[in-house]
């Protein structure tokens, strides 16, 4: 069972190597595809990339582990991001942190019991107009108070 | 004749639910059997008024706003579609104040046009930057470049036209066009907006250079913070590849000009241009030596002009309207518009371009009317995450780049962030440095530990533990991480911490230790 699940990673992995090949410098564009893939980047994939791009282990293991974005296990169905930067901080970003941790019971960089939602921070979406933001799965949310706070968990909780 | 609404889809209107308010206005549309049509357009950069809907009316584009989607069938109820009466009109858009007083050169279509329609593109100037350049030798348009004064405004202002012309006289067999879309610093939105709302300008922008200095490719390094504009970037490469302005003949020149679009993986530190190369080249992150030059040695260890969004997307207006023209905006050596954006506890946030040297107390108080919480304002930080924050008693210090080096400041991508009097001064200072820690690359000792003892020590202060002593050794360790550290995290971490300590001591002095709750 477990030796059909890491070759069947292996084989995917070889797929996504092959549709991004021909790129210059087409380890990131791997990266983020197999994250997309998976949902994650799993150490089973990572000595396939390595070799189809002729680079050691230690250097693409050391290419994983530079980026934030790359996860090692999955993460929970919904990620919730609240920016924690500097003009999201001006409008309050430390209480909409302590709101989303309160109402899921988890705290930063955790994920909830029953893996629905994982809370992150994020040094800036570029939202900084609309100070505090957050954004969910990709989508974003500006101007939090409690109840889009609470709207926001409730949905991702569903 | 039908009636042309426009819903923002910048992802600042997004956050405020513009994608709700354009579906109400559909349902409207469809249930009042109406003759109309939505644009989603970019954001005009007013964003306390987002979502921002206009109504395209005989009398010009009228504004109404920030719409929710409960106020959209009053909207149709009052008229709106021909500019009718409603307690969220604001009026023709271009006699906003807030607009109305901007020069708008970079963002001269941005929040007008749809951002993926060439057709407007074209019908407001578009594309006359990029006819011009095909008919002029490499020379010249650097020589544009260069006399327009147009300096990087990614934050270090170096002059573009410099840049350039060393890439043009660089022998090579391939050179490259890269983009720095990692708008990483906080409060600033600018390459975000212009990516999602006029993408074609940066385009043309990329392909100018490309033929200013023999480079055949270029990339767009967008952070993956910025989906939106990700998928915007993408879908007009796509559009402009397909019309002829990107690809073995640009605009039916003999220059070829083709683009790709690749996404960061969130490292702050890929901001810096040396750690992006290093990024786009699929490795680590971490900041390069310097010399080589990237413009020697830069992408693949070809020569490469890397530039910031904006600096990019000016030249289209350079090359189209003169270097003259350009140039006579601004002062003293900053020439030109900077797009100053304003974020955090402001009233009136959003994206302000004007020429250089309106003054800090002019830009805060006038321009963006204050807090937005009604206190009195304690602190604006000038610059991002690397800037330093400024008291009101320097507010008269004018935006241009050598004004804010000499009140040991920087303008930096131009975002401005205001802090009302609930600041703690400290806890900024501790956040500058542990953002600095968290975001190392690890290259340089100061920056990669010193970041970290910054945080300690800081913390040591606000315990009230031999606190002067501790600034002290706050300050030394700023001193060795400004002089020790090859790039600005580490080098310019010191701003906000040395400016939070020399303006704000109140905030730094022993306080009044709370008994220990255990």
């Amino acid at each position: 069972m477990l030796q059909t699940q890491s070759t069947q990673i292996e084989a995917r992995t070889r797929a996504v190597i092959a549709d991004n090949i021909g790129l210059e410098g087409p380890l990131l564009p791997i990266l983020h595809a197999i994250q997309h893939e998976f949902g994650y980047v799993p150490a089973e994939s990572l000595p396939v990339i390595a070799n189809a791009l002729n680079i050691s282990n230690a250097e693409t293991h050391g290419v994983v582990s530079f980026y934030h974005d790359y996860r090692r296990e999955p993460a929970g169905r919904h990620v919730i991001k609240v920016c924690q930067a500097e003009a999201c901080q001006s409008m309050g970003s430390d209480a909409v942190a302590r709101r989303f941790q309160e109402l899921l019971g988890i705290g930063m960089h955790e994920t909830t019991h029953d893996g629905r939602v994982t809370l992150e921070p994020v040094y800036c979406l570029g939202l900084c107009s609309c100070a505090p933001s957050a954004m969910v799965d990709g989508e974003v949310h500006g101007r939090l108070d409690d109840e889009s706070i609470a709207e926001i968990v409730a949905e991702a909780r569903r | 004749m039908t009636v042309t609404v426009f819903v923002p889809r910048d992802a600042a209107a997004l956050a405020l639910g513009a994608d709700k308010v354009a579906a109400a206005i559909a349902r409207e549309i469809e249930a009042r059997g109406i003759d109309a049509r939505i644009v989603r357009n970019g954001s005009r950069g007013m964003h306390w008024l987002e979502p921002l809907v206009e109504v395209r009316t005989e009398g010009g584009r009228i504004a109404y706003g920030p719409v929710r989607p409960g106020d959209v069938p009053g909207l149709f109820d009052a008229g709106f579609l021909t500019g009718g009466a409603h307690r969220l009109r604001q009026g023709r858009t271009k006699e906003i104040p807030f607009l109305a007083r901007q020069t708008r050169l970079t963002f001269a279509r941005c929040g007008v046009t749809d951002p993926l329609s060439l057709d407007d593109y074209r019908h407001y100037q578009g594309l006359k930057g990029l006819e011009k350049a095909v008919s002029m030798t490499p020379a010249e348009i650097v020589a544009a470049v260069t006399d327009s004064g147009l300096r990087g405004r990614g934050g270090a202002g170096f002059p573009t036209g410099i840049k350039w012309n060393t890439v043009l006289g660089a022998v090579a067999d391939r050179k490259y066009i890269v983009c720095n879309a990692d708008e990483g610093d906080s409060a600033t939105f600018a390459d975000r907006m212009i990516m999602e709302g006029d993408p074609f300008v940066l385009i043309e922008g990329m392909a100018i250079a490309g033929i200013a200095t023999g480079a055949t490719k270029g990339f767009v390094y967008i952070r993956s913070e910025y989906p939106h504009a990700i998928a915007t970037m993408r879908e007009a490469v796509r559009i402009a590849r397909a019309a002829g302005i990107l690809g073995p003949s640009v605009l039916g020149s003999p220059n070829a000009f083709d683009m790709e679009v690749r996404a960061g993986a969130g490292a702050y530190v890929c901001g810096e241009e040396t750690s992006l190369l290093n990024s786009l080249e699929g490795k680590r992150g971490v900041v390069r030596a310097k010399p080589p030059l990237p413009a020697i040695q830069g992408l693949f260890g070809k020569p490469t002009v890397i530039n910031n969004v904006i600096s990019l997307a000016s030249v289209p207006v350079i090359l189209d309207r003169g270097p003259q023209f350009y140039k006579d905006f601004g002062m003293g050596r900053s020439r030109g518009t900077i797009p100053i954006q304003i974020a955090g506890n402001a009233r009136h946030t959003g994206l302000f371009e004007t020429a250089f040297g309106l003054s800090l107390g002019e830009i805060v108080y006038d321009i963006a009317g204050g807090t937005a919480s009604g206190r009195p304002i304690k602190a604006v930080q000038v610059g991002g995450p690397l800037g330093a924050y400024f008291p009101t008693t320097l507010f008269d210090t004018p935006f241009d780049y050598e004004a804010f080096a000499a009140r040991d400041g920087l303008i930096g991508h131009a975002g401005i962030t205001v802090f009302d009097e609930s600041a703690d001064m400290l806890r900024q200072a501790r956040f500058a440095m542990e953002f600095c820690a968290i975001e190392s690359c690890g290259k340089c000792t100061p920056c990669r530990i010193g970041s970290t003892r910054g945080v300690e020590t800081l913390d040591k202060i606000a315990a009230g533990i031999q606190p002067v002593k501790n600034l002290e050794l706050v300050t030394d360790l700023c001193n060795t991480m400004k002089f020790g550290s090859l790039c600005a995290l580490g080098g310019f971490t010191p701003y906000p911490v040395m400016s939070a300590i020399t303006h704000f001591p109140d905030d730094f002095a022993p306080r009044a230790v709370p008994a220990a709750a255990e």
